[in-house]
């Protein structure tokens, strides 16, 4: 199996398999994946084999090989690469090629590693079921009748199905680690501002994150380790030195770790049986291996949903502006005039109402509503006082615990279609994950089980700012204490 | 003011300026901000908006802004953040502008000017706020022939704008003309901007509106705001045309601030009116809200502080000093501090060598600067050195050379880059001894009787008609010595008689 980049790392050192081969292998999987789990939405053969070429020419010739060299890795189709298409799944960017690489894409250039395509997601990363793309859906490789998660629903079903060992999403309210979760995979947010969001084509600003799904933490590690760091093309990245990711990953040992266990929340309507005792038997391993557990609670999660879902429309509706057939996007082709408006705002409207998708349109309009004046204070301004206030939460409890233990999500993966035309339903899905996107602090999914179906459920760690290596140390020793991240679908 | 033999009126008058700061780089990005170059080469992903493209602040604007705001005594917020202004325009690539809603860089400042309606008094004019954004690009419609193109130039996108907003304290045109001057002359002055108007490095809008006193009751008329300007001529012009416009258009409808909102109008300058751009303007909703791509700024107060001291003398201050210094007139004091720092400079070295500020501040503003227009050059590239300038005129001051042949002498230093010695001894003047001037003197009564006639007569001038000849047979002459001489001889010739 080719599903461990350090495994794949290995084989290379030992000169059992050549980067081409790897990369060979990779595609041939995703061309086999793509009929049934459509996770790409651009996937370029002859550029992958030639960047596979360069790592075996450079290994040959005994240069010095970054860290993921000959690693075949898989871009969220978000991340702007300049050797391919970058359309954040909307018929809006559908023709779109940077003349740039996102700076996490540079990155992962500088570390060698083979990037194979473009992941399918929600439109402009706006969805819990990437059935929002204007590629078509991504099935989940578990159950091909499911959704994979959203919005990075291509990148984490690319790593269930055997495809890539790594693949880069991002995480505006918990993109990551939801289709992580419902994938089988593990999926981490990074601390905003952690990883450049230079390249990354802004959905809210103020919330994006880029981050790594692999199947295990010492891969997820690895991946971050090659990420993450200051970019001066960024102002809010952070110009802090980063950790050694990769050195904690051999502890089995968690005494002196408190950590903190969301109970309340997990007993909402809505939140399955299967997600609740994961949950529970997870923190039943902490237990065992040396952490103590304590009950701890985070006031305001009730309005960690409609404030996500006032900023990051409010956010959305600015980021897509530019969008509008002229700049930037889709330009409509119907030049029947209208009287009212002049051909120019006829043009944007029209170019607009066909470029984006219906989930796209609700956001900008509320966005549009929640900024507009008489509103902005009612709405805008009103979600940011919350936001203060569920940072002062996190930085309450985390001066109780060092962890958060919690779900990722109030179910696992749930059939394509059925909720598409709920909203709300849809929006429930970031219940337990936004709060880490409006606090900032990053967070991890992890594998924790199987429901009676057989459907990955999972749970999710979360570290006060900066604290990504405590994420990776506890999960580490959960997946050595345990074997849910080595279950394969089949 | 009372218009038309109508009703007592104030004109009421408020400024919107737009400064370009002089950086070398847009506000961010690192994009060149020089004017002229062809279409669309100083662009890149940044400034252009590209997905996924991000803004990264340009620290030289928030200096250049915190000087701008000192300069005109505003206060400095300990913190300024960004906002996103948007709305959908075809020269905005991203469908929004960078600027700044409620923490400006600058707030509460003033200015003072000198009242153009009486010399004596100066008008404190206040300053609401000054706040940086990026401009916009540059739209060009070509409807030549028919066509009906736009193409539009993205190279201005990005370009740093400090925005200047007055109080609606000015009551004239003159005194909207002397808000600008000033603030001109201290945004030049420290280096601030250009403020190019031709450039558009300096943009105004004038938001104007009467108010006419009809029996003790003030009714004011509908705010105009009349946009982008670019001389302040034209400023004065428009506003002399508002205010007869809104005068008679008010005895016409009667239409008050009530009645109509805010209109937009365009300035025509070859027709010398105002024409109307936006009917209704709609109360724009900017859906203003904090740019997530951009951290708040803290300024701290030892920045602050540091920039006010490296300030230096501002233009008022500075005319002050130089009238009581150098002993130079207000006009003097005030043309050479409109020529900015490095004129100010060379006048004061100059002077302090010459000792004589009169006659340094006369020749700087007429030879020095008439060379300067000439060749097109700054102070900076003038062949004098001001302590050579100095050292001419302290000869001229001190009767060893005449006013004629010392500008000869200036004009061979400006040739030839050389000094008051060798131009002196290039020019072959020397001194001409008393002994010499005498037996001149003598020479040329004799040869013009009819000068004495004429001298005691009471013509004094007749002596005049000897000076030339003086210089003809002797151009080291000083005419000065030769009139004395000549005037003593004769008064002693008379007195002998």
């Amino acid at each position: 199996m080719l599903d461990s980049a350090l495994e794949i790392l290995r084989l290379q050192s030992a000169g059992e398999a050549t980067a081409v081969e790897i990369a060979g292998a990779a595609l041939d999987a995703i061309e086999a994946s793509q009929p049934t789990i459509n996770a790409f939405t651009h996937v370029d053969r002859e550029t992958a084999l030639a960047a596979a070429a360069v790592v075996d020419a450079k290994r040959a010739a005994g240069g010095k090989l970054g860290s993921l060299a000959g690693v075949p890795v898989a871009v969220k189709d978000v991340l702007c690469t300049r050797d391919m298409p970058t359309t954040c799944s909307s018929k809006m960017l559908k023709d779109f090629r940077p003349p740039y690489d996102a700076g996490v894409v540079e990155r992962l250039r500088a570390a060698d590693a083979v990037i194979v395509g473009k992941t399918n997601m929600d439109e402009f990363a706006m969805g819990a079921s990437t059935e929002s793309s204007a590629f078509g859906v991504t099935r989940n490789p578990w159950d091909t009748t499911r959704i994979p998660g959203g919005s990075s629903g291509g990148a984490a079903a690319c790593v269930a199905a055997g495809t890539v060992p790594l693949s880069l999403g991002t995480d505006t309210g918990g993109s990551i680690r939801q289709p992580a979760a419902m994938c089988g995979v593990t999926g981490l947010k990074p601390t905003y501002g952690r990883v450049s969001r230079y390249g990354l084509i802004a959905f809210a600003s103020s919330l994006d994150q880029v981050g790594p799904i692999a199947w295990s933490v010492p891969d997820v590690a690895l991946m971050l380790q090659a990420i993450a760091g200051y970019d001066h093309r960024d102002s809010t990245s952070l110009n802090i030195d980063i950790s050694h990711y990769t050195d904690v990953l051999s502890s089995s040992d968690l005494r002196g770790l408190k950590i903190g266990i969301l109970r309340d929340s997990m007993d909402r309507d809505g939140v399955e049986d299967s997600v609740r005792k994961a949950t529970m038997d997870a923190a039943g391993v902490f237990e065992s291996i040396g952490a103590e557990i304590v009950e701890i609670d985070l006031p305001h999660t009730d309005y960690w949903v409609p404030t996500y879902y006032v900023i990051a429309p409010s956010e959305a509706s600015s980021n897509l502006s530019r969008y509008d057939g002229a700049h930037y996007g889709h330009r409509s082709t119907d030049s029947s005039n209208s009287d009212k408006l002049g051909p120019l705002v006829t043009s944007y409207c029209r170019s607009r109402a066909e470029g984006f998708g219906d989930e796209v349109k609700r956001r900008i309009m509320v966005g549009t509503y929640a900024l507009s004046e008489g509103y902005a204070d009612q709405y805008y301004s009103q979600a940011l006082k919350v936001r203060r206030l569920i940072k002062g939460d996190y930085d309450a409890a985390f001066s109780q615990v060092d962890l958060l233990l919690g779900p990722v999500t109030p179910t696992p993966a749930f059939p394509l279609g059925s909720k598409i035309d709920d909203p709300i339903q849809m929006y429930l899905c970031d219940l337990f994950t936004v709060g880490a996107n409006l606090a900032g602090v990053p967070a991890i999914s992890l594998p924790a089980g199987v429901d009676a179906s057989g459907l990955p459920v999972a749970i999710q760690l979360q570290a006060p700012v900066l604290e990504e290596s405590r994420l990776l140390f506890a999960g580490a020793a959960f997946q050595t204490a345990t074997d849910h991240h080595k279950r394969r679908p089949k | 003011m009372t218009l038309n033999n109508g009703y007592p009126t104030t004109t009421v008058i408020g400024l919107e300026v737009h400064v370009q700061l002089k950086t070398d780089t847009k506000l961010f990005c690192g994009c060149s901000t020089e004017f002229g170059a062809p279409p669309n080469t100083q662009v890149c992903p940044v400034c252009l908006g590209f997905p996924g493209a991000l803004p990264v602040m340009n620290d030289a604007a928030i200096e250049l802004s915190i000087r701008a705001g000192l300069a005109i005594d505003c206060s400095i917020p300990p913190m300024t953040k960004w906002d996103r202004k948007q709305y959908f325009y075809p020269d905005s690539p991203k469908g929004y502008q960078i600027s700044q809603f409620d923490l400006p860089i600058c707030a509460d400042g003033f200015l003072e000017i000198p009242d153009p309606a009486n010399p004596d008094r100066t008008r404190r004019l206040g300053i609401i706020r000054a706040h940086l954004e990026e401009d916009a690009g540059k739209s060009m419609h070509d409807e030549a022939a028919g066509r009906s193109d736009t193409r539009i130039d993205l190279n201005r996108c990005g370009t740093p704008l400090l925005e200047i907003v007055s109080q609606p304290d000015m009551r004239s045109s003159a005194e909207a003309k002397a808000y600008l001057l000033e603030l001109k002359l201290r945004m030049t002055h420290l280096g601030i901007s250009d403020c190019e108007m031709q450039q558009g490095s300096l943009r105004v809008d004038a938001n104007v509106n009467l108010h006419i006193d009809v029996d003790g009751k003030k009714i004011a008329t509908p705010i105009v705001e009349v946009k982008n300007m670019n001389s302040f001529r034209a400023v004065e012009r428009a506003i002399e045309y508002e205010i007869d416009r809104q005068y008679d258009l008010w005895e016409e409808t009667g239409k008050t601030i009530d009645d109509e909102s805010k209109t937009t109008r365009g300035w025509d300058d070859g027709a010398g009116t105002t024409f109307l751009q936006r009917e209704k303007e709609e109360s724009a909703d900017y859906r203003y809200f904090p740019d997530p791509d951009l951290l708040p700024i803290r300024l701290p107060i030892e920045r602050i502080e540091a920039a006010k001291a490296s300030l230096g003398e501002l233009p008022g201050a500075l005319r002050t000093r130089l009238e009581s210094q150098y002993g130079i007139k207000p006009y003097d004091a005030d043309v050479i501090v409109n020529q900015g720092p490095e004129l100010i400079a060379y006048f004061e070295e100059a002077a302090s060598v010459s000792g004589d500020g009169k006659r340094t501040s006369a020749w700087i503003q007429q030879d020095v600067m008439r060379t300067m227009k000439d060749r097109g050059i700054g102070i900076g590239d003038f062949p004098v050195a001001a302590g050579l300038l100095g050292g001419l005129l302290k000869r001229v001051a001190g009767g060893e050379l005449d006013t004629a042949r010392a500008r000869d002498v200036l004009a061979h230093m400006v040739e030839n880059g050389t000094s008051v010695d060798a131009a002196v001894s290039a020019l072959g003047i020397e001194s001409v001894d008393g002994g010499e001037l005498e037996s001149l003197c003598k020479e040329l009564l004799a040869a013009n009787p009819q000068v004495a006639e004429d001298f005691n007569a009471g013509k004094q001038q007749a002596v005049g008609s000897l000076i030339g000849q003086a210089k003809k047979k002797n151009p080291n002459a000083n005419p000065q010595q030769v009139r004395e001489t000549l005037i003593r001889m004769l008064q002693e010739s008379a007195g002998n008689a």
